[in-house]
């Protein structure tokens, strides 16, 4: 499997009145071609912005990439000059935004908005945008295509805005699509709509996805790889299935306890993460889980533990296979006392 | 839990709640609902947005003015439109707990005021007791006693949704109207507020209005669930009969389009997804409402609007097909 895109190490940190928010604290994964990768995670967990970072939106300043690399293809995508950095951005990445509303121009005809980016890119002619434009939007699956690339957004409902914004993101064929919360403001069945959609697109198209979500129905559904965020670094991350089905990481067996399983007894209590995320102000030494965590020791407020392949135990030196950011993955640690509820037996029938 | 063991506690009556959008326009945003509400249930309500169910909760607490119909309270109907009178009046019985709980609440009034005020109205606490009851409301709902003096811009978003539970619970009321209590929190502050609900209806005997678009957590946490769809009611029934085995079209697709945090599940799911989205609920046609996009739908279900059907115990559905 070929890696489109590797980041390693990154680290993002922003100037406020309050002092230095330390964001993004070292994180790395990689995406392979044609394969989608979820960042799930809580608010302010940092997974925004990470990918902002990748596309070059962190204003700076307040921000300031301090580490790291992001590599496309072997080659270097942060902190490239303006000139360079426009023709990554809206070529080879695309992204959409939670919001579709807020970040269509209001003063624009869609299919402006559309064809800019293929004007800019493509040096495509204004008739010709338009033309592109208009089998783009039938693309996303816009009904009368031909008539509504002449209209504003406001006339477009939440569900075709968000379609608008796919449009745009894809125009110039990017190998890499990051979807900042897509679906989040709409309804579910809108929302399984827009994930069919990008999934045949990517199907059709080769593309790679990022998906940023705090949904983990929307992680089962649509992710090939996952990577679990809090406190600005990735403590999980691995397949879906081993996410879902093997979790290590304490926070993510605390996630998935927090939520309604489809058991029709209701015999699963919904066990709440005590305690709100570390203050990233001054973020913590040791884990940044260790506050909330029920399995907690000593070591792990005083030292931060490293990345820990789930099954050899070893510390890995690049992301790939199942790892975790707990100490109770070393070859010397008892096992842990809280273990997640065995959702493959369920399933499968099959004892895991 | 058995609906039939309690009495009944809240009856709505064909309620409907209609606005003027202008010239001869009328958005009819609560068209027509009946349902009865048992003591210590928690009813789930669940639709797209613009379905009405907001509206709904809105009406029922006096928030706006009845267009026809009755809400009937403990045998007694309540008035068409509140006066001051009547908010006094039923305010103690009836509250509710709003959506965002960085907008419900006042930035200017300390949580003490905030919490206070309802009782202080109403003459249920003297101004000597007032440390010590806030007090014991917040330690109830989770948060220490001697943050009442803060203001709502100190708290998170879970302790000021505990704060709106706090101020709707001092006056004793005997139903709530939850109105997307969690859909602004993040999943592991969810179960709190979830949890801390479900302990204080049993603490306190409280009937619940779950309002909610989570439909995997509104079957959680409800007995029973309705499902609206552009101000009508299309399917009503014990939750894991609705959630489970969804028989009105309508439901059967939202139910399809709720992802399930499963991969497994979620890769052999066939996928029935309903194809548009829901029209504007100004001047709508006759017939079913959900017939435009509805994959069953005949000739019929475009003339003739249907009728309430059972389908099982406690299990209703407006629908053709039945």
């Amino acid at each position: 499997m070929s890696r489109l895109l590797e980041v390693k190490n990154l680290t993002v940190e922003f100037d406020t009145y309050g002092g230095i928010v330390k964001a993004v604290r070292g994180v790395s994964f990689g995406v392979d071609k044609s394969k989608t990768l979820a960042i799930v995670g809580e608010s302010g967990c940092g997974k925004s912005v990470t990918v902002q970072s990748i596309m070059g939106l962190i204003p700076m300043p307040p921000g300031r990439i301090t580490g790291g690399s992001a590599l496309m293809d072997g080659k270097e995508i942060l902190g490239l000059p303006l000139s360079e950095a426009n023709k990554v951005r809206g070529k080879r990445i695309g992204m959409i935004f939670q919001d579709p509303m807020t970040s269509l121009n209001p003063t624009m005809t869609v299919g402006n908005q559309i064809a800019e980016t293929l004007r800019y890119h493509d040096g495509l002619s204004f008739k010709e945008g338009r033309k592109r434009a208009i089998s783009i939007l039938d693309q996303v699956q816009i009904p009368e295509a031909k008539a509504r690339v002449d209209q504003y957004p406001f006339q477009f409902s939440g569900g075709m805005r968000q379609r608008v914004m796919i449009a745009m993101a894809i125009a110039c064929n990017p190998e890499l699509l990051i979807a900042d919360e897509p679906t989040t403001a709409l309804d579910v069945t809108v929302q399984s709509q827009i994930l069919t959609l990008l999934n045949e697109l990517r199907k059709e198209r080769n593309m790679s996805i990022i998906l940023i979500t705090h949904d983990l129905g929307v992680v089962a559904r649509m992710a090939d790889e996952v990577a679990v965020m809090y406190a600005g670094q990735i403590v999980e991350s691995g397949t879906v299935d081993q996410i879902f089905y093997q979790s290590a990481h304490p926070y993510t067996m605390g996630l998935k306890e927090a939520m309604p399983d489809r058991d029709e007894s209701k015999t699963h209590k919904l066990k709440p993460i005590d305690g709100s995320p570390p203050d990233l102000f001054h973020p913590p030494v040791g884990c940044g889980y260790y506050a909330r965590c029920p399995n907690a020791r000593k070591v792990c407020e005083k030292t931060l533990p490293p990345l820990f392949d789930v099954e050899t135990s070893e510390m890995p030196t690049s992301p790939g296979s199942h790892q975790s950011r707990c100490f109770f993955h070393h070859k010397d640690a008892a096992k842990l006392t809280t273990l997640p509820r065995d959702l493959y037996t369920r399933h499968t029938g099959v004892n895991a | 839990m058995s609906q039939a063991s309690t009495p009944v506690i809240l009856e709505l009556k064909n309620l409907k709640r209609h606005f003027k959008v202008g010239g001869d326009k009328t958005l009819k945003a609560v068209d027509g609902l009946s349902f009865t509400l048992h003591q210590n249930e928690i009813l789930g309500l669940v639709g797209e947005s613009g379905c009405g169910k907001s509206t709904l909760g809105r009406t029922i607490v006096g928030l706006w003015d009845k267009t026809e119909g009755d809400v009937i309270y403990q045998g007694e109907t309540l008035p068409v439109s509140y006066t001051s009178k009547d908010y006094k009046r039923f305010s103690r019985e009836i509250q509710m707990i709003f959506q965002d709980p960085y907008s419900s609440l006042n930035p200017r009034m300390t949580i003490r005021e905030i919490v206070a005020e309802g009782p202080m109205i109403h003459k249920l606490w003297k101004s000597s007791e007032i440390d010590v009851k806030v007090g014991s409301w917040l330690k109830l709902v989770g948060l220490a006693p001697d943050h009442m003096s803060r203001y709502p811009h100190e708290f998170s978003g879970g302790q000021r949704q505990r704060i709106g539970i706090a101020r709707a619970l001092a006056l004793e009321p005997k139903v709530i109207v939850c109105d997307e209590p969690i859909s602004a929190l993040d999943v592991s502050v969810q179960a709190q507020v979830i949890n801390l609900l479900g302990e204080l209806k049993n603490k306190m005997g409280l009937t619940l209005i779950f309002i909610a678009h989570d439909l995997s957590m509104v079957r959680y946490v409800s007995d029973r669930m309705i499902v609206m769809y552009l101000g009508k009611m299309v399917e009503m029934g014990p939750s894991n009969e609705v959630f489970f085995r969804p028989q009105h079209p309508y439901t059967q697709s939202l139910i399809a389009s709720n992802p399930m945090a499963d991969p497994q599940f979620e890769r052999d799911r066939v996928r029935t997804g309903m194809t548009g989205e829901i029209p504007s609920p100004i001047n709508l046609s006759p017939g079913c409402r959900f017939a435009g996009r509805c994959p069953k739908a005949t000739e019929r279900c475009h003339q003739e609007e249907p009728k309430q059907t059972s389908v099982g115990k406690d299990h209703v559905v407006s629908c053709h097909l039945f």
